[in-house]
Protein backbone atom coordinates (compact mmCIF):
# COMPACT_ATOMS: atom_id res chain seq x y z
CA UNK A 1 0.00 0.00 0.00
CA UNK A 2 2.81 2.30 0.71
CA UNK A 3 4.19 1.57 -2.72
CA UNK A 4 4.54 4.55 -5.01
CA UNK A 5 1.97 4.99 -7.75
CA UNK A 6 2.95 3.40 -11.04
CA UNK A 7 4.13 6.18 -13.34
CA UNK A 8 1.85 6.87 -16.26
CA UNK A 9 2.96 5.53 -19.62
CA UNK A 10 4.08 8.36 -21.80
CA UNK A 11 1.53 8.53 -24.58
CA UNK A 12 2.98 11.61 -26.20
CA UNK A 13 4.36 9.70 -29.16
CA UNK A 14 1.07 7.99 -29.80
CA UNK A 15 -0.05 10.99 -31.80
CA UNK A 16 3.02 10.75 -33.96
CA UNK A 17 2.38 7.11 -34.67
CA UNK A 18 -1.19 7.88 -35.60
CA UNK A 19 -0.01 10.74 -37.79
CA UNK A 20 2.35 8.41 -39.60
CA UNK A 21 -0.47 5.98 -40.25
CA UNK A 22 -2.73 8.78 -41.41
CA UNK A 23 -0.16 10.10 -43.84
CA UNK A 24 0.50 6.59 -45.09
CA UNK A 25 -3.18 6.15 -45.94
CA UNK A 26 -3.45 9.58 -47.44
CA UNK A 27 -0.57 8.86 -49.76
CA UNK A 28 -1.39 5.32 -50.77
CA UNK A 29 -5.10 5.62 -51.38
CA UNK A 30 -4.87 8.18 -54.14
CA UNK A 31 -8.04 7.79 -56.07
CA UNK A 32 -7.07 7.05 -59.61
CA UNK A 33 -9.18 9.16 -61.86
CA UNK A 34 -10.28 7.32 -64.94
CA UNK A 35 -9.51 9.11 -68.15
CA UNK A 36 -10.41 8.30 -71.68
CA UNK A 37 -12.15 9.21 -74.88
CA UNK A 38 -15.83 9.76 -74.27
CA UNK A 39 -18.15 8.73 -77.07
CA UNK A 40 -21.84 8.27 -77.47
CA UNK A 41 -23.16 5.14 -79.10
CA UNK A 42 -25.98 5.46 -81.59
CA UNK A 43 -29.32 4.26 -80.25
CA UNK A 44 -30.34 0.76 -81.23
CA UNK A 45 -31.87 0.53 -84.68
CA UNK A 46 -35.04 -1.20 -85.65
CA UNK A 47 -34.59 -3.98 -88.11
CA UNK A 48 -36.88 -2.58 -90.73
CA UNK A 49 -35.09 0.70 -90.94
CA UNK A 50 -33.90 1.64 -94.40
CA UNK A 51 -30.37 2.59 -95.09
CA UNK A 52 -29.96 6.28 -95.49
CA UNK A 53 -28.31 7.13 -98.76
CA UNK A 54 -25.49 9.54 -98.38
CA UNK A 55 -23.81 10.95 -101.44
CA UNK A 56 -20.38 9.63 -102.06
CA UNK A 57 -18.75 13.03 -101.95
CA UNK A 58 -20.17 13.57 -98.48
CA UNK A 59 -18.47 10.57 -96.97
CA UNK A 60 -14.90 10.12 -95.86
CA UNK A 61 -14.37 6.41 -95.58
CA UNK A 62 -11.81 5.18 -93.11
CA UNK A 63 -11.12 1.48 -93.13
CA UNK A 64 -8.84 -0.38 -90.76
CA UNK A 65 -8.00 -3.95 -91.60
CA UNK A 66 -6.91 -6.83 -89.43
CA UNK A 67 -3.26 -5.94 -89.94
CA UNK A 68 -3.94 -2.46 -88.53
CA UNK A 69 -3.45 -0.88 -91.94
CA UNK A 70 -5.41 2.20 -92.81
CA UNK A 71 -7.32 3.04 -95.95
CA UNK A 72 -8.52 6.64 -96.17
CA UNK A 73 -10.97 7.22 -99.01
CA UNK A 74 -9.46 4.46 -101.10
CA UNK A 75 -5.85 5.34 -100.48
CA UNK A 76 -3.35 3.70 -98.19
CA UNK A 77 -2.77 6.09 -95.38
CA UNK A 78 -1.04 6.59 -92.11
CA UNK A 79 -2.53 7.53 -88.75
CA UNK A 80 -0.45 10.66 -88.65
CA UNK A 81 -2.02 12.11 -91.76
CA UNK A 82 -5.53 11.28 -90.66
CA UNK A 83 -6.03 14.46 -88.66
CA UNK A 84 -5.18 16.78 -91.54
CA UNK A 85 -7.25 14.72 -93.96
CA UNK A 86 -10.27 15.01 -91.70
CA UNK A 87 -9.79 18.72 -91.16
CA UNK A 88 -9.41 19.28 -94.88
CA UNK A 89 -12.47 17.16 -95.59
CA UNK A 90 -14.64 19.02 -93.11
CA UNK A 91 -13.57 22.44 -94.35
CA UNK A 92 -16.20 24.39 -96.26
CA UNK A 93 -15.64 24.54 -100.02
CA UNK A 94 -19.04 25.40 -101.47
CA UNK A 95 -17.92 25.43 -105.10
CA UNK A 96 -15.60 22.48 -105.15
CA UNK A 97 -17.20 19.26 -106.35
CA UNK A 98 -14.73 17.03 -104.58
CA UNK A 99 -15.64 18.36 -101.16
CA UNK A 100 -18.83 17.57 -99.28
CA UNK A 101 -21.94 19.62 -99.81
CA UNK A 102 -22.91 22.29 -97.37
CA UNK A 103 -26.25 22.99 -95.83
CA UNK A 104 -27.70 25.80 -93.78
CA UNK A 105 -28.25 24.99 -90.14
CA UNK A 106 -30.26 27.10 -87.75
CA UNK A 107 -28.41 27.88 -84.57
CA UNK A 108 -31.03 28.99 -82.07
CA UNK A 109 -28.54 30.61 -79.73
CA UNK A 110 -27.26 32.82 -82.53
CA UNK A 111 -30.68 33.28 -84.08
CA UNK A 112 -29.46 32.75 -87.61
CA UNK A 113 -28.60 30.11 -90.10
CA UNK A 114 -25.02 29.12 -90.56
CA UNK A 115 -23.52 26.98 -93.31
CA UNK A 116 -22.16 23.70 -92.11
CA UNK A 117 -20.64 20.80 -93.97
CA UNK A 118 -22.76 17.78 -94.79
CA UNK A 119 -19.70 15.59 -94.54
CA UNK A 120 -19.80 12.35 -92.62
CA UNK A 121 -16.86 10.30 -91.49
CA UNK A 122 -17.46 6.63 -91.82
CA UNK A 123 -15.24 4.43 -89.72
CA UNK A 124 -15.14 0.75 -90.36
CA UNK A 125 -12.85 -1.76 -88.83
CA UNK A 126 -12.28 -5.45 -89.05
CA UNK A 127 -12.97 -7.80 -86.19
CA UNK A 128 -9.26 -8.51 -86.18
CA UNK A 129 -8.19 -4.90 -85.78
CA UNK A 130 -6.35 -4.35 -82.56
CA UNK A 131 -7.95 -2.12 -79.97
CA UNK A 132 -4.79 -0.04 -79.71
CA UNK A 133 -5.06 0.88 -83.38
CA UNK A 134 -8.76 1.62 -83.06
CA UNK A 135 -8.08 4.05 -80.21
CA UNK A 136 -5.31 5.67 -82.21
CA UNK A 137 -7.76 6.32 -85.03
CA UNK A 138 -10.44 7.54 -82.62
CA UNK A 139 -7.88 9.77 -80.96
CA UNK A 140 -6.81 11.32 -84.26
CA UNK A 141 -10.44 11.96 -85.16
CA UNK A 142 -11.04 13.55 -81.78
CA UNK A 143 -7.92 15.64 -82.26
CA UNK A 144 -9.12 16.88 -85.64
CA UNK A 145 -12.48 17.92 -84.26
CA UNK A 146 -11.00 19.48 -81.14
CA UNK A 147 -8.70 21.55 -83.29
CA UNK A 148 -11.62 22.63 -85.44
CA UNK A 149 -13.55 23.63 -82.35
CA UNK A 150 -10.54 25.55 -81.11
CA UNK A 151 -10.20 27.39 -84.40
CA UNK A 152 -13.87 28.26 -84.43
CA UNK A 153 -13.79 29.43 -80.86
CA UNK A 154 -10.70 31.56 -81.44
CA UNK A 155 -12.32 33.07 -84.46
CA UNK A 156 -15.60 33.84 -82.71
CA UNK A 157 -14.65 34.60 -79.13
CA UNK A 158 -10.89 34.98 -79.21
CA UNK A 159 -10.30 32.20 -76.71
CA UNK A 160 -9.64 28.51 -77.09
CA UNK A 161 -12.51 26.06 -76.84
CA UNK A 162 -11.04 24.50 -73.75
CA UNK A 163 -10.97 27.88 -72.05
CA UNK A 164 -14.57 28.74 -72.76
CA UNK A 165 -16.58 28.96 -69.57
CA UNK A 166 -19.91 30.17 -70.83
CA UNK A 167 -22.21 27.19 -71.38
CA UNK A 168 -24.02 28.96 -74.14
CA UNK A 169 -20.84 29.60 -76.08
CA UNK A 170 -19.79 25.98 -75.66
CA UNK A 171 -23.15 24.91 -76.99
CA UNK A 172 -22.86 27.18 -80.00
CA UNK A 173 -19.43 25.86 -80.86
CA UNK A 174 -20.65 22.29 -80.46
CA UNK A 175 -23.47 23.02 -82.85
CA UNK A 176 -21.22 24.75 -85.35
CA UNK A 177 -18.71 21.93 -85.30
CA UNK A 178 -20.67 18.71 -85.10
CA UNK A 179 -18.83 15.42 -84.82
CA UNK A 180 -20.38 13.28 -87.55
CA UNK A 181 -18.62 9.98 -87.02
CA UNK A 182 -20.54 6.96 -88.13
CA UNK A 183 -19.30 3.54 -87.22
CA UNK A 184 -20.23 0.60 -89.34
CA UNK A 185 -20.54 -2.88 -87.98
CA UNK A 186 -17.18 -4.53 -88.30
CA UNK A 187 -16.52 -7.15 -90.90
CA UNK A 188 -14.78 -10.37 -90.35
CA UNK A 189 -12.34 -10.65 -93.19
CA UNK A 190 -9.00 -11.11 -91.57
CA UNK A 191 -10.33 -13.30 -88.80
CA UNK A 192 -9.80 -12.74 -85.12
CA UNK B 1 11.69 36.60 -6.85
CA UNK B 2 9.00 35.09 -4.93
CA UNK B 3 7.16 34.32 -8.11
CA UNK B 4 10.06 32.33 -9.52
CA UNK B 5 10.38 30.49 -6.34
CA UNK B 6 6.84 29.50 -6.55
CA UNK B 7 7.35 28.17 -10.08
CA UNK B 8 10.26 26.02 -9.21
CA UNK B 9 8.32 24.56 -6.40
CA UNK B 10 5.22 23.58 -8.32
CA UNK B 11 5.42 23.13 -12.11
CA UNK B 12 2.62 24.47 -14.21
CA UNK B 13 0.53 21.62 -15.40
CA UNK B 14 1.30 20.65 -19.03
CA UNK B 15 -1.58 20.72 -21.42
CA UNK B 16 -3.15 17.34 -21.44
CA UNK B 17 -2.43 15.85 -24.83
CA UNK B 18 -3.66 12.41 -24.09
CA UNK B 19 -6.69 12.92 -26.32
CA UNK B 20 -4.57 13.98 -29.30
CA UNK B 21 -4.00 10.40 -30.49
CA UNK B 22 -7.72 9.82 -30.34
CA UNK B 23 -8.38 12.81 -32.53
CA UNK B 24 -5.77 11.68 -35.02
CA UNK B 25 -7.12 8.15 -34.96
CA UNK B 26 -10.54 9.52 -35.73
CA UNK B 27 -9.11 11.35 -38.73
CA UNK B 28 -7.31 8.19 -39.76
CA UNK B 29 -10.45 6.10 -39.61
CA UNK B 30 -12.36 8.75 -41.48
CA UNK B 31 -9.90 8.55 -44.36
CA UNK B 32 -9.69 4.80 -44.21
CA UNK B 33 -13.43 4.50 -44.49
CA UNK B 34 -14.09 7.15 -47.10
CA UNK B 35 -11.31 6.26 -49.48
CA UNK B 36 -11.99 2.57 -49.67
CA UNK B 37 -12.15 2.02 -53.33
CA UNK B 38 -14.55 -0.70 -54.22
CA UNK B 39 -11.75 -2.26 -56.12
CA UNK B 40 -12.55 -5.39 -57.95
CA UNK B 41 -9.51 -7.54 -58.12
CA UNK B 42 -8.69 -7.64 -61.80
CA UNK B 43 -8.65 -11.03 -63.42
CA UNK B 44 -7.66 -9.73 -66.80
CA UNK B 45 -4.69 -7.66 -67.81
CA UNK B 46 -5.79 -4.26 -69.04
CA UNK B 47 -3.00 -2.11 -70.34
CA UNK B 48 -5.10 0.62 -71.85
CA UNK B 49 -3.79 2.39 -74.95
CA UNK B 50 -2.34 5.86 -74.97
CA UNK B 51 -4.18 8.86 -76.30
CA UNK B 52 -3.83 12.61 -76.26
CA UNK B 53 -7.42 13.80 -76.51
CA UNK B 54 -8.59 12.37 -73.24
CA UNK B 55 -11.09 13.70 -70.77
CA UNK B 56 -11.55 13.02 -67.11
CA UNK B 57 -14.56 11.08 -66.01
CA UNK B 58 -16.24 13.36 -63.60
CA UNK B 59 -18.54 11.45 -61.29
CA UNK B 60 -16.89 8.29 -60.19
CA UNK B 61 -20.04 6.93 -58.66
CA UNK B 62 -21.78 7.11 -62.02
CA UNK B 63 -19.25 5.00 -63.84
CA UNK B 64 -19.48 1.29 -64.32
CA UNK B 65 -16.53 -0.62 -65.59
CA UNK B 66 -16.22 -3.36 -68.15
CA UNK B 67 -12.80 -4.91 -68.36
CA UNK B 68 -11.62 -6.76 -71.41
CA UNK B 69 -8.23 -8.29 -71.83
CA UNK B 70 -6.15 -11.44 -71.71
CA UNK B 71 -6.53 -13.30 -68.40
CA UNK B 72 -3.77 -12.84 -65.86
CA UNK B 73 -3.78 -16.51 -65.05
CA UNK B 74 -2.84 -17.77 -68.49
CA UNK B 75 -2.39 -21.39 -67.47
CA UNK B 76 -5.94 -21.64 -66.27
CA UNK B 77 -7.84 -19.46 -68.69
CA UNK B 78 -5.71 -19.29 -71.82
CA UNK B 79 -4.53 -16.36 -73.89
CA UNK B 80 -7.70 -15.11 -75.49
CA UNK B 81 -9.20 -11.85 -74.33
CA UNK B 82 -12.08 -12.25 -71.93
CA UNK B 83 -14.65 -9.94 -70.45
CA UNK B 84 -14.71 -9.25 -66.74
CA UNK B 85 -17.76 -7.78 -65.07
CA UNK B 86 -17.57 -6.97 -61.39
CA UNK B 87 -15.43 -9.74 -60.01
CA UNK B 88 -15.83 -12.54 -62.47
CA UNK B 89 -15.44 -13.58 -66.05
CA UNK B 90 -18.47 -13.07 -68.21
CA UNK B 91 -19.64 -13.49 -71.73
CA UNK B 92 -21.15 -10.96 -74.09
CA UNK B 93 -24.62 -12.20 -73.17
CA UNK B 94 -24.18 -11.13 -69.55
CA UNK B 95 -23.74 -7.46 -70.46
CA UNK B 96 -27.45 -6.72 -70.59
CA UNK B 97 -27.96 -8.09 -67.14
CA UNK B 98 -24.90 -6.26 -65.88
CA UNK B 99 -26.22 -2.94 -67.20
CA UNK B 100 -29.58 -3.56 -65.56
CA UNK B 101 -27.87 -4.37 -62.28
CA UNK B 102 -25.74 -1.24 -62.44
CA UNK B 103 -28.87 0.80 -63.08
CA UNK B 104 -30.63 -0.81 -60.13
CA UNK B 105 -27.79 0.17 -57.86
CA UNK B 106 -28.08 3.86 -58.71
CA UNK B 107 -30.56 6.51 -57.74
CA UNK B 108 -33.48 6.79 -60.03
CA UNK B 109 -32.46 10.29 -61.02
CA UNK B 110 -28.97 9.21 -61.96
CA UNK B 111 -29.87 6.15 -63.96
CA UNK B 112 -29.57 7.74 -67.36
CA UNK B 113 -26.32 9.42 -66.46
CA UNK B 114 -24.33 6.25 -66.09
CA UNK B 115 -21.19 6.11 -68.18
CA UNK B 116 -19.77 2.75 -69.06
CA UNK B 117 -16.03 2.80 -69.07
CA UNK B 118 -14.41 0.21 -71.27
CA UNK B 119 -11.05 -0.75 -69.92
CA UNK B 120 -9.69 -2.72 -72.79
CA UNK B 121 -6.20 -4.06 -73.25
CA UNK B 122 -4.54 -2.56 -76.28
CA UNK B 123 -3.75 -5.93 -77.82
CA UNK B 124 -7.37 -7.02 -77.77
CA UNK B 125 -9.03 -7.56 -81.12
CA UNK B 126 -11.92 -5.31 -82.02
CA UNK B 127 -14.31 -8.22 -82.55
CA UNK B 128 -15.06 -8.72 -78.87
CA UNK B 129 -15.16 -4.95 -78.26
CA UNK B 130 -17.71 -4.48 -81.04
CA UNK B 131 -19.84 -7.27 -79.60
CA UNK B 132 -19.80 -5.53 -76.25
CA UNK B 133 -20.68 -2.23 -77.87
CA UNK B 134 -23.59 -3.76 -79.73
CA UNK B 135 -24.81 -5.31 -76.51
CA UNK B 136 -24.55 -1.93 -74.74
CA UNK B 137 -26.54 -0.33 -77.53
CA UNK B 138 -29.24 -2.92 -77.13
CA UNK B 139 -29.53 -2.18 -73.45
CA UNK B 140 -29.39 1.57 -74.13
CA UNK B 141 -26.23 2.23 -72.20
CA UNK B 142 -25.09 4.72 -74.77
CA UNK B 143 -22.59 6.83 -72.89
CA UNK B 144 -19.31 5.08 -73.09
CA UNK B 145 -15.73 5.92 -72.40
CA UNK B 146 -12.77 4.27 -74.01
CA UNK B 147 -10.39 4.24 -71.13
CA UNK B 148 -6.99 5.55 -72.16
CA UNK B 149 -4.00 6.99 -70.45
CA UNK B 150 -2.30 10.23 -71.30
CA UNK B 151 0.38 9.71 -73.91
CA UNK B 152 3.83 9.57 -72.46
CA UNK B 153 2.66 8.63 -68.99
CA UNK B 154 3.22 5.07 -67.93
CA UNK B 155 0.44 3.53 -65.98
Amino acid sequence: MSKRAVPEINAGSMADIAFLLLIFFLVTTTMDVDTGIIRKLPPPVEDNQEDIDVKDRNVLKILVNSHDLLLIDGERGDVRMLKDKVKDFMALHPDNESYPEIKPKLIEELGKEVMVSKGVISLKNDRGTSYGMYIQVQNELARAFNEMKNDKSLQMYGVKYTQLVDDKKIKIINKLVPVPISEAEPENVGGE
Amino acid sequence: MSRFKKDSKKETAAINTSSLPDIIFMLLFFFMVTTTMRETSPKVKTKVPEATEIQKLEKKSLVSYILIGPPINKRLYGDNSRIQLDDQFATVKDIGEFVARERQARNEADRNKITTSLKVDQSTKMGIVSDVKQELRKSSALKINYSARRAGKSN
